[in-house]
């Protein structure tokens, strides 16, 4: 009986102990371990050139600037946001959703549409009598990044704004503190918490830009790391250099996603905090001007890539007939397939590893550690990890009969950073709030698994899965290296058909895959909402 | 998951599940896609040699070859069909090719002739920059032209690691301009607006008006008089010359079926698939066709001075080139 009375969450639980290590250790085979692999089936010692070093230049110059631009942004958008009341507000929440959810290869397409020297931006400014935009380069892919993660960057600014007790609104309110006094007194703080984090996440998500940074980047003058390890692995097959630049960028991420973990406050549970809280401030006119401001221009930048790819995408639904239409449908069905593979598959590895790290409280330095290893794949280079599949396989099996299992993996991998940011808080608070009672009443076991966290950890659990499944869906990725065109997923068909001049089609299927990653998206949190 | 697993592996792997002996064919994935020649080639083929043929697309033509080291000897493959003459030294020095062996068709009609013992070609076009003379009506008249025509002739072009043109482009500036390639490249660069993976990502900006000229091929204006009836595309003609772009395959010497193999490659220059490319891939066919080729081909430029190294002189030259280029490009 005495054992009831010590601290039972110091001794770590052996199953998740096991489950949590087992994860962490496949995680890290994946990531760290794929360089490895890729650096000893080198076939020559090649040096990183120039070039590399100008790939690394434009890589932290452009991720420092989408950070920047994206937190700079988000800091009026989720102000105005925070405290204005207004028809559709919950339509725009739900927009802010949207580009994270949206597949890259799509969302080229619309900024292109918006921003392209033949885009609408540029033949308004013809009309005004001005030269057109020159979009590819920098300015593209900042673009397309703050496109990407001003959205990501007001969310967590918006929870910063919700961990702000509601009485102290009421009280500023009732004290006469409007203004410019109440943004220093309480909105600066909690913006200040939120900020630096939200810097370095979305630093180090654009620090492994890829699809972006090739289509947009316009050439050798704008190439990120990311970009210049797919041409050394899968181009030049100079796999050398490519696992010295998987390398480079291991360090680049590591440094951004350490300061993202130091300065990043806990993201409260999951985006189903209460978001509206009664606010009395900001009725002046220049205040209502502001933030209808920036709401609007909030729209304008994010809904117009969208229309402009839903208003091809419906006229390209038309081409979805006779054999492209069979094709493209197929193709949905295998993008489901590989999306419900990858979504199990992160559960299995997110679910544990969170468990690992939130039972890892009370040991600070080892909780990190494990956290730092469940975002290594932030890191990571999936065109690496493709690499070293192929070559761990190839000798006992037909890499590409496993094009679809292997993309799951991959995008499994992926996709955990998320789910365990996600998942860990849940379980460290759920724990807080229940666990000594499930241990007083001497639950062990699935038992207490089932008491503790499952009624808790549904509601995050769904909207991390649904952000896995939208993800794997999207995703061109690794499938491109293994790939057999009789057997594509819908993001590579949509590839080939842009390739094969069907440009409808191509356009048809962008609009069923966007379709099929926010129908997937929500589905799963849905679910997870009990709804 | 393992249901699932193993569901997709068999659905994978059915295709396999037949008697007749498989003929695997590694090519671009463009070469694949509907109305391009797999598809039309596959029937036609199967049904003369009582087997399955297998085509397997692998990115763009350069990505092939790194496709081929990725794999080693033991790859899957029995033939290889999609490389050009820029290709086929950097091909042939990874051991992995075995001779064709085969006689020359007496209709060949390939600029220059042709006698590399490894490889066959299948079509050839001239590369030449695409413009709409809508939208450019005194497109340049040669390369020096270019060079110095307005800010606003801009062209994109494609990366000459993974694009056969990107890397014809490449020799084509080496061609005329030797060691003052570099200089060309930066009096180039301020007009190029990007430089793309593909062909078709360059080519669909060109046509999405983000660029008054796209790199493409002498023959890409038929494509738009056949299928779109659209007369308004034009390659422009350099007198300068333009740079030979001729398509090959080969057999691996690791092929299980090599007999099966050269059957394909004759096949390959036989009327029934050359007559297949004009209309589905926009190349010259390699033999002179029974009925001609169609009327979307009248009127094409016909340069009179064509471009091309020796296939054995491309590597050093392409190593050079290409540090010179990303040296260029990146700054």
């Amino acid at each position: 009986m005495a054992r009831r009375d010590e601290p039972v969450t110091e001794a770590l639980p052996r199953r998740v102990a096991l489950t949590g290590g087992a994860a962490l250790v496949l995680l890290l085979a994946l990531t760290l371990g794929s360089v490895a692999v890729v650096a000893l089936r080198a076939e020559r010692a090649g040096a990183l050139g120039p070039a590399d070093w100008r790939a690394l230049s434009f890589t932290l110059r452009q991720a420092f600037w989408s950070a920047a631009l994206s937190t700079a942004f988000a800091i009026p958008l989720a102000r105005a946001l925070a405290r204005r009341r207004f028809p559709g507000r919950a339509a725009l929440t739900t927009l802010l959703g949207a580009p994270f959810l949206l597949p890259s290869i799509i969302a080229i397409l619309g900024v292109i549409a918006v921003w392209g020297r033949s885009g609408w931006v540029s033949e308004a400014l013809m009309a005004a009598g001005l030269a057109r935009l020159n979009v590819y380069g920098m300015p593209g892919v900042l673009i397309a990044h703050v496109f990407f993660n001003l959205p990501l960057a007001t969310r967590l600014m918006l929870q910063a704004y919700a961990a702000v007790p509601p009485e102290r609104w009421r009280i500023a309110a009732q004290l006469g503190v409007e203004g410019r006094a109440l943004f220093r007194l309480l909105e600066w703080p909690a913006i200040r918490a939120a900020a630096p984090g939200a810097f370095a996440l979305v630093f180090s998500i654009c620090a492994t830009s890829f699809a972006i940074a090739l289509a947009l980047g316009g050439g050798p003058r704008a190439t990120t790391l990311e970009v210049a390890i797919y041409e050394a692995a899968a181009v030049s097959f100079d796999l050398d250099r490519a696992a010295r630049l998987a390398a480079v960028q291991f360090a680049v991420c590591a440094a951004a996603a350490l300061a993202a973990l130091a300065l990043a406050a806990p993201p409260a549970a999951g985006f189903g905090v209460r978001l509206c809280v009664e606010r009395w401030d900001g009725r002046g006119r220049a205040a209502r001007a502001a933030d209808a401001l920036a709401l609007a221009l909030a729209i304008l930048f994010l809904a117009l890539p969208l229309a402009g790819v839903a208003a091809r995408g419906v006229a390209g639904l038309g081409a979805l007939t006779g054999a492209a239409g069979a094709a493209v449908w197929a193709a949905a069905g295998r993008s489901l397939a590989v999306a419900l593979g990858s979504t199990l598959l992160t559960a299995l590895l997110a679910l544990p590893l969170a468990a690992l790290v939130a039972a890892l409280d009370r040991r600070p330095f080892a909780a990190r550690l494990a956290e730092a290893g469940a975002l290594t794949p932030l890191a990571a280079s999936p065109f690496v990890i493709g690499v070293a599949l192929f070559v761990v396989l190839r000798p006992v099996a037909d890499p590409a009969a496993l094009a679809l299992p292997l993309t799951a993996l991959v995008n499994a991998a992926m996709a955990t950073p998320f789910a365990v940011r996600i998942l860990a808080p849940a379980i460290r608070d759920a724990e807080a709030d229940h666990g000594r009672l499930a241990d007083s009443l001497g639950l062990s076991g699935w038992t207490r698994t089932r008491a503790v966290h499952v009624g808790r950890l549904r509601a995050p659990l769904g909207f991390a899965l649904g952000l896995a499944a939208a993800l794997s869906a999207g995703d061109l990725g690794v499938i491109a290296l293994f790939s057999r065109p009789d057997a594509p997923t819908l993001p590579l068909l949509m590839h080939l058909l842009a390739g094969s001049r069907n440009v409808d089609a191509a356009f048809g299927a962008a609009f069923v895959l966007t379709g099929l990653a926010f129908a997937l998206f929500l589905g799963f949190d849905r679910l997870g909402r009990g709804r | 998951m393992l249901r699932l697993l193993s569901g997709l592996i068999l659905a994978a792997s059915a295709a396999a599940a037949d008697d007749r002996p498989v003929l695997t064919v590694y090519t671009y994935e463009a070469f694949l896609s509907e109305g391009s020649p797999g598809p039309a080639v596959r029937p036609l083929f199967e049904a003369e040699c009582d087997c399955v043929l297998r085509f397997v697309g692998v990115g763009d033509g350069a990505d092939l070859v790194a496709r081929l080291r990725l794999e080693g000897p033991g790859a899957e493959a029995d033939v290889v069909l999609g490389l050009d003459t820029n290709l086929t030294a950097a091909a042939a020095a990874t051991g992995l090719f075995a001779p064709h062996g085969l006689p020359l068709p007496e209709a060949l009609a390939v600029p220059g002739g042709w006698d590399d013992p490894l490889f066959l070609p299948f079509d050839w076009s001239w590369l030449a920059f695409v413009y709409d003379e809508t939208r450019l009506p005194e497109p340049p008249t040669s390369f020096a032209d270019l060079l110095d025509a307005p800010d606003d002739v801009t062209i994109v072009v494609q990366d000459p690691r993974t694009s056969t043109p990107g890397l014809g482009l490449l020799m084509w500036v080496k061609h005329l301009y030797g060691d003052e390639a570099a200089s060309v490249w930066e009096r180039l660069a301020p007009r190029i607006v990007t430089v793309t993976r593909s062909w078709w990502e360059a080519y669909s900006a060109f046509l999405a008006g983000e660029a008054a000229m796209a790199l493409s091929w002498s023959t890409s204006p038929a494509w738009h008089r056949h299928v779109q009836d659209d007369d308004t595309k034009r390659a422009a003609l350099f007198d300068d010359g333009h740079y030979l772009q001729i398509e090959v395959a080969g057999v691996l010497a690791s092929s299980r079926q090599p007999e099966l193999a050269r059957r394909f490659l004759a096949f390959m220059l036989s009327e029934p698939f050359q007559s297949l490319l004009p209309t589905t891939h926009w190349m010259y066919p390699a033999i002179a066709l029974q009925d001609g080729l169609p009327p979307a081909y009248d009127g094409l430029i016909a340069p009179e001075t064509s471009r091309l190294f020796p296939s054995e002189d491309v590597p050093a030259i392409r190593e050079a080139a290409l540090a010179e280029w990303l040296d260029v490009m990146s700054r």
